[in-house]
């Protein structure tokens, strides 16, 4: 007797669409982190907004919070989707589901994807709550578009997650996954130039910056800041950022392996 | 009874692998016959699990070669027509029965009368909104069971899936392994019980990496004499004689 088996459904994107709302769903059932997620950046600008309250602001030049706020608008969701991306990756490690999507027909770019999406659309909520209250709430002033702020903030999220996803494949248990925040996030912080531009930084700090992808995430934001229009410099730091994110994905995939030891 | 091509389901020759800097599986061959039941026994630690990842290639292998219904091990086309059940049920904690089995159903192309014919088959149907960390050490087994049935794959690979369930269920699983094989399905089966030998329609034994036989449960018995299982996988390790 001869038996035949049901062949699958061939719908293209299938393994990714049904990846990214899987990630959704787990996240929706973690309500206390949806809550986190949405509300932490904003309250953090808030916290900002009040301790920058009482300093002195010069004519013609922007206040500190026009100048600091801005730029946290980018930095925030790209820290927070970091870390979010390099354990929720670790825990698929670690649960033995890793394990088993590299023996079903999913791929390797399907996952990542998936979870690039997932959080991406996260990150897009935050971002989009945090611009909101800046800019109306707060009254953070810049010179262009509040959108393109919401723009350059969600596209630095999705480095957050790139990067976390790669992080992720030197992560052995979540601890390492943790540490691996203040070591990638913590130099691209300091050298983005938010806390010394970075033409004033000493010359061997500066050439480090110029291949950190943080750097030109938050120069787009500041030419946000000063001009009115969305200026050729902010789409090509824009452009950077995306690049970066787009090869921290694929060596993503790369180091992710169906065949272990 | 067989399937109509009498070729064997999965043909392992040779096969090498090293865990840890030391050797873990010494020189394995053997040969699973398909639409049938294989269980694959030996205490824990003797490469069980070794050998079943080598068989769905998630495994690196150092020498020999693993072929699974006709093909490479692990390659592409393979991927939709085997059903994997690691040890340790890997299901997602955070998410219900239903969406767990669905997550693996879409993976696979099936639909959703597949998500609920797999569910009930292992008896989860009443639990399908219980989240994954809301059940027991057994239930999260029998989804982790669900979300590789509703594959619907050609050859099951199934790590200790009998571990903790209670004897009722237990039978009723094996119930529904024979009707799986009775429909032309290959199953791999591991265990460290040995009375579950006895639902086998072939047996391989393991023991430290190596293969010490392969062979029916009537045939182990008749070769050692003994009339329990368990004596007869002891006999055959004191006579310490493949085959």
């Amino acid at each position: 007797m001869t038996t035949t088996f049901a062949p699958p459904s061939r719908r293209p994107l299938r393994c990714y669409t049904a990846t990214s709302a899987r990630i959704l769903r787990q996240l929706r059932a973690d309500r206390r982190t949806v809550a986190m997620l949405l509300l932490v950046p904003t309250l953090l600008m808030a916290l900002l907004y009040f301790v920058y309250h009482e300093t002195p602001t010069m004519p013609g030049v922007p206040s500190l919070f026009d100048r600091v706020g801005i730029s946290m608008l980018g930095i925030l969701p790209f820290i927070v989707m970091f870390l979010i991306t390099a354990i929720a990756m670790q825990r698929e490690r670690t649960s033995g589901t890793l394990e088993r999507l590299m023996t079903t027909p999913l791929s390797k770019l399907d996952l990542l994807g998936g979870y690039g999406t997932a959080f991406s659309v996260a990150a897009a909520a935050q971002a989009g709550l945090a611009c909101l209250v800046s800019f109306w709430l707060l009254g953070l002033q810049a010179a262009g578009s509040a959108w393109l702020v919401l723009l350059i903030a969600v596209v630095d999220a999705v480095l957050g997650v790139a990067l976390g996803l790669l992080a992720s494949a030197f992560a052995r248990t979540e601890f390492q996954a943790v540490q691996f925040m203040p070591l990638v996030v913590g130099p691209q912080f300091f050298l983005c130039g938010l806390l010394v531009p970075r033409d004033q930084l000493p010359r061997w700090l500066e050439i480090i910056s110029d291949v950190l992808p943080l750097s030109y995430a938050v120069d787009a934001l500041q030419e946000v800041s000063r001009h009115p229009g969305a200026t050729a410099a902010m789409w090509r730091d824009l452009g950077i950022v995306a690049g970066f994110a787009a090869v921290a994905l694929t060596l993503g995939a790369a180091t992710l392996r169906r065949r272990t030891a | 009874m067989a399937n109509s091509d009498s070729s064997p389901a999965i043909t392992v020759e040779h096969l090498r692998v090293r865990r840890g800097g030391h050797e873990v599986l010494h020189d394995i061959s053997l040969t699973v016959p398909a639409g049938s039941i294989t269980g694959l026994l030996g205490p824990s630690g003797c490469g069980k699990t070794t050998l079943m990842r080598s068989i769905v290639g998630t495994q690196l292998i150092q020498a020999g070669s693993v072929r699974v219904l006709g093909d490479e091990a692990g390659s592409r086309g393979l991927r939709s027509r085997i059903g994997y059940v690691t040890q340790a049920p890997s299901i997602y904690d955070d998410l219900s029965v239903v969406e767990n089995v669905s997550y693996f159903a879409a993976l696979y192309g099936r639909d959703t009368k597949a998500v609920h014919a797999a569910i009930d088959q292992v008896g989860m149907t009443p639990h399908g909104r219980h989240r994954g960390n809301q059940l027991s050490g057994g239930q999260r087994t029998r989804v982790s069971l669900a979300c590789a049935l509703v594959a619907d794959p050609e050859l099951l690979v199934l790590d200790e899936p009998t571990v903790g369930l209670d004897p009722v269920l237990r039978a009723e699983l094996w119930k529904q392994f024979h009707e799986l094989a009775g429909q032309g399905r290959t199953l791999v089966v591991s265990s460290h019980v040995m009375d579950e030998a006895e639902h086998c329609d072939q047996l391989l034994l393991m023991r430290d990496g190596h293969l010490l036989a392969q062979l029916t449960p009537d045939k182990l018995r008749a070769d050692t004499g003994e009339t329990s299982l368990e004596n007869a996988f002891l006999a055959l390790i004191t006579m310490g004689q493949p085959r």
